[in-house]
């Protein structure tokens, strides 16, 4: 597949904000809300979680063992089992099965033509079946409504879980007037639901064979799970006398047991409901009568189940055919790739993109691929359909790791994406050197790389630079003829501000104000005029943009650090790797987290805490040092690093005088929007707890993620979504007389939507300068 | 165990907007007679002293389960943390006849209502040991929000009541 040009990319972004961006976000952030408040109310999600996730490394560890087990136990059933290597080899079985039911016992209703129902599959779409079958004069029927939708529109699904999510009702009505012409013209969700109810029910009576997916199979028994709400799919397991099964290799499982956490949780991360409407297990071929809609007249319980009794004259009166279907299509491969191995862990539950800003506001037709969208589908599809397929879309994922909390078997997803995007660079066929960035890019990563990428993961360089000739690096940067070159060389969208750099770094400014002993200093003399005895030093960790361009929080950090009797460092340190994280390329990131380590080792041994201004650079140290450091000196950083305000939080349950920071009078509102990695870690509350002690009524945005993360917001294809997303939260936050947040990005997207300052929470709690 | 299972699974299924009489099994034929709406198809209720009300045709023909507008059921077991009942998929078509008319009569003996999942999975469980090995949890009635906003009654039933027999 070709690479779409930034300005293309730009252009089909655009079509779908416009398209099909509202109808997504309408449902998408309702069943987001949902699984907010149905998480919220269960007791044991985090032990259903690792214990659903466990079952899932356990089974995708001994998979070949499972595939065994389950053809034993579906063939002692009286079924079939196929193990399909790729989509033209399940293809080609589904359809000799429907070939070899219409030769022994002729096409079922008043048609010639051979029909098969089908029950909403991804795995299925995945292979392209109903081409496949309709190839060979097979007619195929979605009986899955939304499903059924998309095949009368000639649609393709642009959610995991509500494929037609992206048409409004009002859309679908249009649709199916047209199609099917009605005496009186569909309007309402009802009179459309009774139609599809009438017409896909005849369908299902009429039909040769039905062909479903599953959610599970449990191995030892054989049987085959299908969760849905509407009952389609029991319908086309039960009614035609053949029953196909098609589901990836990945959705076995051992036992019944390890079923029970599956079923608790796959709703409530899907639409937020605490159970959905139908779990059937079925072990078939079942005992449940086949119903002969061509012999109206004989009772359904005639002919029976699968029976032990000798079949009919026909062959095969009243019997059940079963057949398994379970397809390779790369996934043996993916269980090998220790990055994409995760993946297999999938249920499926479309969490990923009701928790996505950039999913609600393009849909599954921007954030997918050939089959899957939303966070896991860079998985899915780089494993099934290849790298190309995924990288139509990496790029939509700001690795914001909202996803992560909603991922009922805890996958890392913004991880895979990662390591996608850092396959992807190494497969460019951008030109190798490059006059203008080539100064700039300390990194380690191979010829081939997009040159914004290459930019954007080496900030920390271009920053430096700048600040040592700022402030005539930022005349130049905001003149029109470089913001044209930034435009179409590294593809930096002219209509967004760029960072304003600062002569004095952090760094200076704290060695010019005396450096740690003039810290210590003022410290004790806070200690004493406060008598609070906290005896902790801190490392502050001087992050690119708090270091070059957001100075003012760095150094509203290190007083309110000193004002509650805590000596501050302010050394110059490493990169943390975040920024090439952020453009996947990990060799960069995995030699400047090494680094990092190191300068940091000292420090903590002397019984520093190391305390992070920027959350995205806490997260690289809490979660994604995890893949680049040896496990002692991971958890070494991990368990000495905080977050500004959560260290705040802490010193002040140890004693600190919150007077000291008492800007506030307790009643001033203050909108908050924390940081949607910070959320990840679960430090939105230290900030709102601090601020709230300190006199202000804080109210917390919704948003789930500011739609800027880094470097994303700058690029020219995604400037419109970084803004759609921007003004979701803006108008959340827009009332308050002060907004302030976390991250360095959520500020300037947050100061550009609303035309005003927006600070981070230190700069509101810090005591002015002395 | 909370002590009133029966209520847990009750309040359930109010969320559910599903209906539950408690009967004794003496009453049950004749409840299950005003609830039911011609033409009726079932399947034998397996419990002592109960019976299909005489109107309703069991082993029907496929013309017939189309055209039923309730289907009577046995149900295993229930869930009442959920407000779930488990269907069996048998020979004698509780599944279809479960499953096609719009309204779905559920009828269960106390003793079976179960109070969570975990005590469901356990009685799922000996099922499967006797070879009971199909069963649907079913939760409510059929739903689905494709059209463009939420409506019942989809495939399956847009209508469920339960009976729970006091005294078995």
């Amino acid at each position: 597949m070709a690479q779409r040009s930034r300005s293309e990319e730009a252009d089909r972004i655009r079509h779908l904000l416009e398209t099909e961006g509202e109808a997504v976000h309408a449902q998408a952030s309702v069943s987001n809300a949902r699984r907010y408040r149905t998480y919220g109310e269960t007791d044991d999600l985090e032990s259903l979680r690792t214990e659903a996730r466990s079952i899932k490394e356990g089974a995708i560890d001994r998979l070949p063992d499972l595939i065994d087990t389950v053809r034993e136990a579906v063939e002692a059933n009286g079924g079939t089992v196929y193990v399909a290597d790729d989509a033209a080899d399940a293809n080609a079985y589904v359809s000799d099965v429907v070939d070899t039911q219409i030769s022994e016992y002729g096409v079922a209703g008043d048609d010639e033509t051979p029909s098969v129902v089908k029950s909403k599959s991804m795995t299925t779409e995945e292979i392209d079946l109903n081409d496949a079958l309709e190839a060979n004069n097979i007619d195929v029927t979605e009986t899955d409504l939304g499903e059924w939708v998309l095949q009368v529109a000639d649609d393709t699904p642009s959610h995991i879980v509500g494929p037609a999510m992206h048409l409004s009702r009002a859309e679908i009505a249009e649709l199916f007037n047209d199609q099917f012409d009605p005496d009186e013209p569909f309007e309402t969700a009802e009179e459309l639901t009774r139609f599809a109810r009438g017409h896909l029910g005849e369908r299902i009576r009429e039909a040769d064979v039905g062909i479903t997916g599953a959610n599970f199979v449990v191995a030892d028994s054989g049987t085959i799970t299908l969760v849905t709400n509407e009952g389609n799919a029991r319908k086309c397991a039960v009614t035609p006398d053949t029953h196909v099964a098609i589901a990836g290799v990945e959705k076995l499982i051992p036992t019944l047991a390890d079923l029970e956490p599956f079923v608790d949780l796959i709703a409530k991360s899907a639409t937020g409901q605490p159970i959905s409407q139908y779990v059937t297990m079925l072990s078939p071929p079942t005992d449940s009568p086949t119903l002969d809609f061509d012999a109206p007249a004989a009772s359904i319980t005639d002919g029976g189940g699968s029976t032990d009794e000798p079949a009919g004259d026909d062959g095969r009166e009243g019997g059940r055919d079963f057949h398994l279907v379970l397809l390779d299509n790369g996934r043996l491969d993916m269980r090998e790739d220790d990055q994409l191995r995760e993946t297999l862990y999938c249920i499926r539950c479309g969490a990923c993109s009701n928790s996505c800003a950039n999913f609600h506001a393009v849909g599954g037709h921007g954030f997918g691929g050939e089959t899957y969208s939303g966070g896991i589908a860079t998985g899915w599809e780089a494993g099934v359909h290849g790298q190309e397929s995924a990288a139509e879309f990496n790029d939509l994922c700001t690795g914001c790791s909202r996803c992560v909390d909603a991922c009922p078997v805890k996958i890392d997803i913004p991880w895979i994406n990662t390591v996608v995007r850092d396959r992807i660079n190494a497969s460019g066929d951008y030109a190798a050197s490059d006059f203008l960035v080539d100064g700039l890019t300390p990194d380690l990563e191979p010829g081939g790389i997009d040159r914004g990428k290459r930019f954007f993961g080496n900030i920390g360089t271009v920053a430096k630079a700048a600040s040592a000739t700022a402030p005539v690096s930022n005349w130049l940067a905001n003149a029109e003829p470089v913001r044209a070159l930034l435009e179409r060389m590294l593809g930096i969208d002219r209509r967004r501000d760029l960072p304003s750099f600062r002569r004095t770094s952090l760094v200076d400014w704290f060695r010019s104000r005396g450096g740690s002993d003039a810290s210590r200093r003022r410290a004790k003399r806070a200690a004493i005029r406060s008598e609070a005895a906290i005896d902790r030093e801190v490392v502050l960790y001087p992050d690119v943009y708090t270091n070059y361009v957001d100075t003012n929080r760095g150094r509203a950090a290190v007083r309110t650090l000193e004002a509650l009797g805590v000596p501050v460092r302010v050394p110059d340190l490493p990169e943390s790797g975040r920024a090439a994280l952020s453009q996947g390329m990990i060799s960069t990131a995995d030699r400047q987290a090494s680094r990092l380590h190191a300068a940091l080792v000292e420090e903590i041994d002397a019984g520093r805490d190391v305390v992070v201004i920027e959350p995205s650079d806490l997260a690289a140290i809490h979660r994604e040092y995890e893949r680049l450091l040896p496990e002692e000196s991971f958890e070494r950083l991990r368990t000495n690093s905080y977050e500004i305000c959560e260290y705040v939080y802490g010193l002040l349950e140890n004693g600190a005088d919150p007077d000291i920071l008492s800007t506030g009078d307790g009643e001033e509102q203050v909108a908050y929007h924390s940081h949607c990695q910070q959320r990840t870690l679960d430090l939105e509350a230290p900030t709102v707890a601090v601020l709230e002690r300190c006199g202000y009524a804080t109210e917390t945005s919704a948003a789930e993620c500011c739609g800027m993360a880094g470097s994303f917001g700058y690029k020219r294809e995604y400037y419109e979504l970084s803004i759609d997303v921007g003004e979701r939260l803006a108008s959340q936050v827009e009332d308050a007389p002060t907004v302030v947040a976390s991250g360095t990005s959520c500020g300037d997207q947050l100061e550009t939507l609303l035309e005003r300052d927006v600070s981070h929470p230190v700069e509101l709690l810090a005591p002015t300068d002395t | 165990m909370t002590v009133d299972t029966v209520g847990r699974f009750e309040r359930a299924l109010e969320g559910l907007e599903v209906g539950l009489e408690r009967v004794p099994a003496a009453d049950a034929s004749g409840r299950i007679e005003t609830i039911a709406q011609g033409p009726v198809v079932g399947t034998p209720l397996p419990f002592e002293g109960v019976s299909l009300p005489d109107s309703v045709r069991t082993e029907p023909t496929p013309a017939e389960l189309e055209a039923a507008r309730t289907g009577i059921t046995p149900v295993r077991f229930a869930i009442a943390e959920y407000g779930t009942v488990a269907i069996e998929s048998t020979a004698d078509g509780t599944e279809p006849i479960a499953l096609y008319p719009d309204r779905h009569v559920a009828v269960v003996a106390e003793r079976d209502v179960v109070p969570d999942l975990s005590a469901g999975f356990e009685r799922l469980a000996d099922g499967f040991d006797e070879g009971r090995t199909s069963v649907v949890f079913a939760t409510g009635r059929s739903a689905t929000a494709d059209m463009g906003e939420l409506v019942h009654g989809v495939h399956g039933p847009g209508d469920v009541h339960v009976i729970v027999l006091e005294d078995r």
